[in-house]
């Protein structure tokens, strides 16, 4: 299975263009042959069979996780609504 | 900004209330639809994510997934894999491969029989391990049995670009690339040839997450524009899955017809161009590929280009190499599922004669192929 957690640029090997992520925990190397933009220590990559295939752009990434955010915020609130009408047609109220 | 934490992230695309706050969305949406819309996942990725959460219970019944042929173990043709099984015989050569490959059974058995019977089979979790196997070995030819869709071909093409830059001498590569946009094409061309014998229209496309990361989502333009297919490239988690899932319906609601990117944190529009430029330097389309069940694909397939012949096993070994063209077992119906024209559980060996342990379709053996996924996690069943 493809997974696509990201990982962090944690040590880059200038001369093999090899960099160490970690993912979740797990330390590893990756080549970054494949990478067609600067990369920097605290980068988030995502990678595939051994490459970073490409950077992970941090603020989208929250951007997403926000939107998500929002969403359940706005559900919340139509649920409380909900609750609240539901409530006022009980048939057990007394 | 503030610290982006890898647990956050993480856990915020598996967030059971996000995932439920889409199914509310799309449940309201879904009412306002004229018609029910089946959406194909071309990858096997997908397939493996809409399984194991459960994405088919989710969504309202005017909403259907048909699983497409996105797994490149499961498309590996019999006549591919006899061509790895007689190189691994070879006494001086190390045939290396990646994934499940291994376990596909060919008409003469699997790399795994062959491995049984000596040959000296391995597998790899990057193309990039061939080096030090290379290194280990320089009395044996290593060669690469290349597999996969446009994800992988790049670091292919990265390890081919070391063994020339390193003048490395004893590795050869057996290239099976193919490419995702020929083979959507072929399934609505090829429906709309049978249109009376399949039960699956596809209305929509989940586009692949990988695939599009490395060659943008330029590539699938002509679906919307040319066939009024709705594409949304989607990423890998169910929260990823939901969220594109709500924008295709979200598109036949409002009469949209687009190609749109969910997998923003990934993909671009004209994806990792360092990636493809390499995959230009060593590739280039064969006339036709022959997928598992789906037959001669027209400018499907990648060879290396003729300059890199002396690097290419099928031009040094072509006098051993098998051409005989070989059928599918009869009773297998992997080609419908790829075609998205029937479902696993619709095969009358699913389950019984065909399972994981003694996979008989390729859609079984691999972890990504559609079978595979339903067997494990269909509890339906």
């Amino acid at each position: 299975m493809c997974l696509s957690i990201p990982s962090k640029v944690t040590h880059i090997d200038e001369e093999s263009n090899v960099c160490t992520v970690d993912t979740m925990g797990v330390e590893r190397k990756a080549s970054l042959d494949l990478i067609d933009q600067p990369v920097v220590i605290g980068d988030y990559v995502l990678i595939h069979i051994g490459f970073a295939m490409n950077k992970i752009d941090e603020e989208d990434a929250l951007a997403s996780l926000e939107v998500y955010r929002e969403i359940i915020e706005k559900m919340e609130e139509e649920d409380r609504r909900q609750a609240i009408l539901e409530d006022d047609n009980c048939p057990n109220r007394g | 900004m503030s610290d982006l934490q890898l647990k956050d992230l993480y856990d915020g695309f598996r967030d059971p209330d996000t995932i439920k706050a889409f199914k509310k969305i799309i449940d309201e949406d879904a009412k306002k639809l004229e018609h029910p819309i089946n959406i194909m996942e071309v990858c096997g990725g997908h397939t493996h994510t809409i399984m194991k959460y459960g994405i088919p219970q989710l969504l309202p019944d005017n909403i259907n997934f048909v699983h497409g042929p996105g797994c490149p173990v499961c498309i590996m043709p019999k006549e591919r894999i006899d061509h790895a099984y007689v190189l691994s015989m070879q006494e001086d050569v190390i045939l290396v491969t990646l994934g499940d490959m291994i376990k596909v059974p060919g008409s003469n058995g699997s790399l795994q029989d062959a491995r049984s019977k000596g040959a000296d089979v391995r597998f790899v979790y990057s193309p990039l391990d061939c080096l030090k196997i290379a290194n280990e070995n320089k009395d044996k030819k290593i060669v690469f049995f290349a597999i996969g869709f446009e994800t992988t071909t790049p670091m292919t093409a990265a390890l081919m670009d070391t063994v020339i830059k390193q003048d490395i001498k004893n590795i050869y590569f057996h290239i099976n690339h193919v490419t995702v946009p020929e083979v959507m094409r072929e399934l609505i061309d090829s429906r709309d040839e049978h249109v009376d014998s399949y039960n699956h229209q596809i209305d929509a496309f989940l586009g692949p997450s990988h695939v599009s990361v490395i060659s943008g989502s330029k590539i699938y333009e002509e679906f919307p524009r040319d066939y009024k297919k709705p594409v949304v490239v989607a990423g890998f988690e169910p929260v990823d899955v939901m969220q594109s899932i709500s924008m295709i319906v979200k598109q036949f609601i409002e009469n949209r017809c687009e190609l749109e990117i969910e997998y923003k944190r990934l993909v671009s529009y004209d994806g990792n161009k360092k990636a493809q430029d390499l995959i230009n330097i060593y590739f280039e389309k064969i006339s036709l590929f022959k997928w598992r069940g789906l037959g001669n694909i027209k400018d499907s397939g990648l060879k290396l280009r003729d300059e890199y012949a002396k690097y290419d096993a099928e031009v040094i070994y072509k006098d051993i190499l098998p051409i005989a063209q070989i059928e599918d077992h009869k009773l297998c119906i992997c080609g419908d599922i790829l075609r998205g024209m029937a479902s696993p559980p619709e095969c009358t060996i699913f389950g019984t004669a065909c399972k994981p342990s003694t996979p008989i379709g390729s859609c079984m053996v691999s972890s990504e192929g559609a079978c595979a996924a339903y067997y494990k996690y269909g509890n339906l069943l």
